[in-house]
């Protein structure tokens, strides 16, 4: 069922459309969380909250606002701002990129390794998500919206409420931060 | 700010980083779709709670409590509650553990211990009734016609009646102490008369000393020092020194007598049902 089809069943009968809402999105809902705040339990904690907001939400909606929901959007909109409002809770685990790379990522005396390498495998990938984990939240969110959920450009905008093009130039640069952080190269410089 | 980002040129390294990233998409923990449908109150979990009548089955989700049953074994409390419930319901093997904690303290006795509830699709006359059981403490018992004079509806005794048998969260909401307007204890919901009694005499009532009375025609009780009349199981009324106990049939005996109803237990209520 696409996201329209889904609007239009929910708008008609929440209750008992629900569970295919949260069937179609628990888990872009839970990489989301996860690739933004880097710890599973807080992930699903997030994931759980933001989809019984939607809910409660939904219950207060007339149908024909349902009907207008873009529910990707919305729904990523909800787990986004979990995420923002929890780091700004916890302290967040801020790791310089640099450390990481040296902790985490291939040995650096291989600069040509890239991230594609290193997510070739679990372990790989656990190191990327913590590469990611520690990029600036004004960078990290785009790229994870962008890149691992595979949201538009048009659609980050709804979500982030920034110029589309402002959202590509942040989405490169956090990409190129990622790219040097993994190949243990001069991230100083990058994020001055 | 965007303007101050410097952009390195693409790179085919710069695209194996987002093919990459695609590949950190995550698959949700196993059950967490369905945590979120029991927090929502679409979808139910019922688990088992030792008590002195058997084994309660509670079921439960976001909203509050669902349903305590008393069932031989979790499918069959699961299977009665689907049908009466319609919604989905998941056999786990424990109550959370405040929910646990907070039903062990209500069923000894504090009334204060918040156990949210969910009774949805239920009259509003159905809540008022629960409602005002939960007034009763643990250790006396009200007649039927005292929650209907109460809850501003005199003449409902039947349906007050009627209502408590349909409580879904026996104990959790005493329905068992709520007897029978003549004063003998009456029918329970919770697997018959019998859980009743063992349940009221596990509170501390007596209830085949209430019955006697009540036969005897001795449904309230005064004392001779305060001149004030309550219900028989009424704390006030458990503190009078047996030489100084006057018995009554009835609240307009007693006022003929000169004795003024216990503010506390309120008999004046129950004379239009009585």
């Amino acid at each position: 069922m696409d996201d329209s089809t889904l609007a239009e069943h929910l708008a008609r009968d929440l209750d008992g459309t629900f569970e295919s809402l949260v069937h179609a999105h628990v888990d872009r809902c839970y990489a989301i969380a996860l690739r933004v705040l880097g710890n599973p339990h807080d992930a699903e904690e997030v994931a759980q909250d933001a989809l019984v907001r939607a809910y409660r939400a939904l219950a207060g909606y007339e149908p024909a606002r349902i009907r207008e929901l873009r529910l990707r959007a919305w729904l990523t909109t909800i787990v986004v701002n979990l995420c923002r409002n929890r780091g700004r809770r916890h302290a967040p685990p801020m790791t310089p990129l640099g450390s990481l790379a040296e902790l985490g990522a291939e040995p650096a005396t291989d600069p040509s390794s890239d991230p594609a390498t290193l997510a070739a495998q679990a372990d790989q990938r656990e190191r990327l998500g913590a590469l990611l984990a520690a990029l600036p939240e004004r960078y990290r969110i785009p790229v994870v919206l962008r890149h691992v959920d595979d949201l538009s450009y048009a659609e980050l905008s709804l979500v982030l409420g920034r110029p589309e093009g402002t959202l590509k130039a942040q989405v490169h640069r956090g990409l190129a931060m990622l790219r040097a952080a993994a190949a243990g190269t001069g991230l100083e410089e990058m994020t001055a | 700010m965007t303007r101050s980002v410097r952009t390195p040129a693409p790179t085919p390294a710069f695209d194996d980083t987002a093919g990459g990233l695609a590949s950190l998409a995550a698959v949700a923990p196993a059950g967490l779709a369905d945590d979120i449908l029991v927090e929502t109150g679409l979808v139910d979990r019922m688990a088992p709670f030792a008590s002195p009548i058997g084994t309660l089955w509670v079921a439960w989700n976001g909203r509050g409590v669902s349903e305590v049953d008393l069932a031989d074994d979790g499918p069959a409390a699961v299977a009665r509650h689907e049908a009466r419930s319609r919604r989905r319901t998941l056999l786990a093997s424990a109550l959370p553990e405040h929910l646990a904690d907070a039903i062990a303290r209500r069923l000894a006795g504090q009334r204060r211990v918040r156990i949210p509830l969910d009774l949805r699709g239920r009259t509003g006359f159905e809540v008022a009734v629960w409602t005002k059981a939960l007034e009763i403490p643990r250790g006396e018992v009200r007649p039927y016609g005292w929650v209907a004079a109460e809850i501003g509806r005199p003449k409902a005794v039947r349906a007050v009646g009627t209502a408590l048998g349909h409580n879904p969260v026996p104990l959790i909401v005493p329905c068992h102490r709520v007897v029978r307007t003549d004063g003998t204890i009456g029918q329970y919901s919770l697997g018959g008369p019998a859980n009743k009694w063992t349940i009221l005499a596990g509170e501390g009532v007596d209830p085949a000393a209430l019955e006697d009375a009540a036969r005897r025609g001795e449904r309230l009780l005064g004392s001779a020092t305060t001149r004030i009349v309550c219900w028989p199981t009424c704390r006030n009324a458990r503190r009078i020194e047996p030489r100084n106990r006057v018995p009554f049939r009835s609240l307009r005996d007693a006022n003929a007598a000169g004795y003024r109803a216990c503010k506390v237990c309120r008999p004046t209520s129950i004379e239009a049902a009585a």
